[in-house]
């Protein structure tokens, strides 16, 4: 079977040289806090909905993961405040920062691939927490509460990392790569191993295939998806700190993948730009000081009306249904 | 397959709407007689009551001269945060690229202030004023240029306090309790210099932030320890607070700076036994005898009856801030062409009083050298408040040690300085 | 290191355990029948301690009232909790019952949107209650000295609160249906039980021994927001550890918990928030269902 068809292929490349072509239709504001943010963001979202919507678990883990992608670049970068005692060129960092994310996402895979998905999301959730409260508690690696400040991130070509193009054409350029791997993935007989685990892990395990060993390879990917997130999210901060990967900022990872919808990879882009704008604009179009009750009622909202997110409610909108989703199968099946 | 071609169209009109129809409005463009001044502060969860404070002066400093200065009209433009560095990093994003704002005044917390720090660092012709955020680093170590503050920080704070405990409490071995992070170091660094060089012995017992269990620190207090000096702020000093109380504890309480703010003063309990006649140090005292301070408590209560009974630290700090900003302004006639160079140069050189009535003047780092005072918690008519009575005059951020010397001592933490008992 | 040093740590632990063991049992409760994981458990907890302290305040000030204002406030937060989380059951998670995960994605919203709300009624501030006199300031206790009393009636409300679970889940009828309810939902309401009223009321008892916890402790610890994510971080661990829906279970998981928290602290301040959560994968690692949890 095809990645996808001709038409997918040509929407897809449309897309992406209206993406590609931003920077010079927005304002420069734009471009980096509301596109390129969303991009980086959608990114550790999209590690979410690739397990949400092909493994069939729903992870609160994948900010930590991020995070400690995060971290392992802002502790060992040259330009770090405080400076540690080993450092490495970036260009040899950001390919550890996500073999550390990935080998994180197995690690989080063998803890949880013996439970049930409800226990996942709550083992998760605990894990993303705890390891946050170690961060703010942990002075001699992670500076405390404070955390570690001044990743600039690499020149590129010459130009530095945080100058808005190569920023937002960098972020764009892995968001894309990232996007099209697990569309790839999810048609090799891997992909379709790991969604059968999903509709039915007895009948798959019955045929000879090794749940265990999908799920637990399932997780890695998805730390490596969250991985480079955390690295692109580290340098747009310019640093990271416990706050980067606490209880809110993985709730908001959440809500981003939520509300795009869980049913196919494009929702977490589409929910981090819905979530972006929001949050900047919030004080502008509602009062600033009761922004979690917006976001927390447009949530909610999304969950009670279409639990597949504004990709569901497009497609029913629309009077494009084309049966139930996997979203919605996943949270409906188990009793 | 019908289902992936949606999605992608969906893709597409999510792009195109935010692209088309949400490019508007158009940022507030630079008007010649208009002074934009961008602001952060707090105003979501726990800190949010600081927050709100902090705007009330900000109010009462842009009230006071009109929102006009020569002749030229102040726009203020409030943002807020939740005292993440990450969130105030995007607001200042915002308020710079989208807002176009000249100046912004803020952040209140020292995670925040660092990461605005840096920030600035990348801007041309653009000022960032500190709010209230009090880490040493963020002027101390890798200054920016674009960044200035008016307040004193966490180290500066405690001045006089090491000296008053040894040679006026008569105390020569203290335990101390405190949380385990920067902010707190910072001010155990201040109060140790002072105290273990009169020759005191301190024990020391880290709790983590957000500690609400003190039972096993409380068992750790040494039998011949005579007083607990307490580095803790908000739900952490209350709860240590009701909990000594709670098992008979009965040895004098020194506090940091943020240990003694109105929060605590005003929540009711059964600390509040302890808490009278407490002494800790700070750059403010809610009764104070400077006619300045007197006023300016006057006009405040006046102009928010719904305001806190006395300012907090972040109302001072803000305004105290803001005044400086305003003042600079006025002193350029609001001339912030040839990237700010005039109005930075003002700025780095103003001089004047803030509402305590201390005199406030920046050094060589854009950090303000100002006086810190000496506090008692007094009962004042049911009212628990704190009283100033001695003063440390123009305290440096190198707390009066040569510059160089004082960075040879290296960045406070848990195990900087040290002093136990028995050395 | 002294036996007194010891045992007062120990005690510590136990007394924090006993907190934890209130709270985190009606979690238990809900997710044992209703496979409901309430991650508004925490919120529920913050209702009792605010509207209880909201009752509290004025009464105590007031020298005719102020005796007995700390048990008022018991009731009013028991009945704020127990009220939202009726309504909760009712309005939202009933007709979506065995959608776990969606459940679960609709209770963080509710949670989101109680925090931002508390903030909005009751300030930032923290708050504490006076616990009556009889049960305020320090007791004698044989080998650890003075100790405050309060936490000692911690402990003694903890095991009331075991025993009457206990009773109600096997001396009445509305128990017994109950724990039919856990093993075979679908042949209970075969039976003719009105199942989804069972639900509603073992909602209402869990959301108000979530309330209950939050005004007992809202007396031993100043609360502020925030404390939420405390108290559901910890309901979830102790759970997980002491397994599903078993109230004895959450009892052991309480006590792991608590006592290794305060041994954590004493010994090892700057790890000792690690710990739980490698007693939480230990634990995992070995029994995956909770050390008293059954295998699915």
């Amino acid at each position: 079977m095809p990645m996808l068809s001709r038409l997918q292929w040509a929407i897809s490349l449309a897309v992406l040289a209206l993406l590609l072509a931003l920077p010079f239709l927005l304002p420069s504001f734009w471009t980096g806090n509301i596109m390129g943010r969303a991009i980086v963001y959608g990114i550790v979202a999209m590690s979410l909905t690739f397990l949400a919507s092909y493994g069939g678990f729903i992870s609160l883990a994948q900010t930590m993961i991020a995070g400690i992608a995060g971290y392992t670049v802002a502790v060992l970068a040259p330009t770090a405040i405080p400076l540690g005692n080993h450092w490495l060129p970036y260009w040899a960092l950001i390919p550890l920062a996500v073999a550390a994310a990935t080998f994180a996402g197995a690690v989080v895979g063998l803890i949880a691939v013996r439970t049930r998905e409800i226990y996942l999301l709550m083992i998760t959730l605990a894990l993303a927490v705890g390891f946050s409260l170690f961060a703010q508690s942990n002075i001699d690696w992670f500076n405390g509460y404070e955390g570690i400040r001044n990743i600039l991130g690499p020149d590129i070509f010459g130009y530095p990392f945080r100058n808005l193009y190569v920023f937002y054409y960098s972020s764009l350029l892995v968001a894309t790569a990232l996007y099209f791997l697990v569309l790839y993935v999810v048609k090799t007989p891997f992909g379709l191993v790991l969604q059968g685990i999903r509709d039915n892990p007895r009948r798959v395990s019955a045929i000879g295939f090794n749940v265990g060993v999908h799920r637990v390879a399932s997780f890695a990917l998805a730390g490596f998806i969250a991985g480079w997130g955390g690295v692109l999210i580290t340098f747009y901060n310019i640093g990271i700190t416990p706050g980067s990967i606490g209880i809110w900022a993985t709730v908001n990872v959440l809500v981003m993948a939520v509300i795009g919808g869980l049913g196919h990879p494009i929702g977490a882009f589409i929910g981090a730009l819905v979530y972006t704008l929001f949050d900047t604009f919030a004080a502008t179009i509602y009062d600033r000081d009761r922004f979690n009750t917006l976001i927390g009622l447009v949530f909610l909202v999304i969950v009670l009306v279409s639990p597949d997110g504004l990709l569901g409610l497009f497609r029913r909108l629309t009077g494009w249904r084309t049966g139930r989703s996997v979203a919605t199968e996943t949270m409906e099946e188990k009793t | 397959m019908l289902r992936k071609r949606l999605s992608h169209s969906t893709a597409v009109a999510a792009i195109a709407a935010a692209a088309f129809v949400l490019t508007g409005p158009a940022p507030a463009t630079a008007e010649d007689d208009v002074i934009v001044i961008g602001s952060i502060t707090t105003l979501e969860g726990p800190f949010a009551t600081g927050g709100q404070d902090a705007y009330r002066a900000m109010e009462m400093a842009f009230e006071e001269i009109d929102y006009t200065i020569a002749g030229k009209r102040i726009e203020w433009i409030r943002e807020s945060s939740d005292a993440q560095a990450d969130v105030a990093l995007a607001r200042a994003r915002k308020l710079i690229e989208q807002d176009d704002v000249d100046i912004i005044i803020g952040p209140l917390s020292g995670a925040e202030g660092i990461a605005l720090r840096d920030y600035s660092r990348t801007l041309e012709g653009k000022t960032i004023v500190n709010g209230s955020s009090g880490a040493a680093d963020t002027t101390l170590r890798d200054p920016s240029p674009n960044f200035f503050r008016f307040n004193t920080e966490g180290t500066q704070w405690t001045a006089g306090l090491g000296n008053y405990v040894y040679d006026e409490l008569g105390v020569d071995h203290v335990a101390l309790v405190a949380a385990d992070y920067a902010f707190p170091y910072a001010q155990v660094m201040g109060f140790m210099l002072e105290y273990c060089a009169a020759g005191g012995a301190v024990t020391k017992l880290w709790s983590p932030l957000n500690t609400t269990d003190f039972g096993s620190i409380i068992a750790n207090i040494p039998e011949d320890a005579g007083a607990i000096v307490l580095i803790q702020g908000g739900t952490d000093a209350l709860a240590f607070l009701t909990q000594y109380a709670e098992t008979g504890g009965d040895r004098p309480i020194i506090g940091g700076s943020i240990t003694a703010d109105q929060t605590l003063l005003s929540a009711r309990g059964p600390h509040q036994r302890l808490m009278e006649g407490m002494v800790a140090a700070g750059p403010i005292a809610d009764l104070n005898d400077d006619p300045m301070w007197i006023e300016w408590v006057e006009a405040y209560r006046e102009r928010f009856p719904d305001g806190f009974d006395s300012p907090s630290i972040h109302a001072f700090n803000y305004y105290t801030n803001t005044k400086a900003v305003l003042l600079a302004l006025e002193e350029v006639d609001g001339d912030l062409s040839d990237n700010q160079a005039a109005f930075q140069e003002a700025l780095a050189n103003v001089e004047f009083q803030n509402p305590m009535g201390a005199n406030v003047r920046l050094d060589h780092n854009r950090q303000a050298i100002s006086d810190i005072f000496l506090t008692r918690v007094v009962n004042d008519g049911g009212t628990m408040r704190t009283e100033a009575f001695g003063t440390t005059e123009g305290v440096t951020q190198s707390m009066g040690m040569d510059e160089e010397e004082f960075l040879a001592l290296g960045s406070p933490s848990r195990d900087n300085p040290d002093c136990p008992p028995g050395s | 290191m002294s036996l007194q040093y010891a045992l007062t740590v120990t005690l510590n632990g136990l007394t924090l355990a006993a907190l934890y063991f209130i709270v985190a049992s009606g979690f238990s409760l809900i997710f044992g029948l209703m496979r409901t994981v309430n991650m508004a458990h925490g919120s529920l907890y913050l209702i009792g301690a605010y509207v209880g302290f909201a009752v509290f305040d004025p009464l105590y000030m007031n020298d005719a009232t102020y005796s007995y204002a700390w048990y008022i406030a018991i009731l009013a937060g028991i009945a704020a909790a127990a009220i939202v989380g009726i309504v909760m059951q009712v309005a939202f998670l009933g007709w979506m019952q065995g959608q776990e995960l969606r459940q679960a994605l609709v209770t963080i919203g509710i949670s989101i949107i109680v925090a931002d709300q508390l903030l909005a009624n009751f300030g930032g501030s923290p708050f504490q209650f006076f616990a009556p006199d009889i049960l305020f300031g320090p007791m004698e206790i044989p080998f650890v000295g003075r100790y405050s009393t309060f936490r000692v009636f911690q402990i003694g409300v903890a095991v009331a609160v075991g025993v009457g679970l206990w009773l109600l889940l096997n001396k009445t009828r509305l128990g017994i249906m109950v724990r039919a309810g856990v093993d075979d939902r679908q042949m209970l309401a075969a039976c003719g039980i009105n199942v989804p009223l069972i639900a509603v009321f073992v909602f209402g008892l869990g959301a108000a021994l979530a309330g209950f916890g939050g005004v007992i402790g809202a007396t031993a610890q100043p609360t502020q927001l925030g404390i939420d994510v405390k108290f559901l971080l910890t309901s979830l661990v102790v759970v997980i550890v002491g397994g599903m829906g078993s109230i004895p279970g959450t009892a052991i998981g309480a006590i792991l918990i608590g006592v290794t928290e305060q041994w954590g602290q004493a010994l090892l301040p700057t790890y000792s928030v690690i710990l739980t959560f490698v007693i939480m994968v230990a634990v995992l690692a070995v029994r995956p269902q909770g050390i008293m949890g059954r295998p699915d």
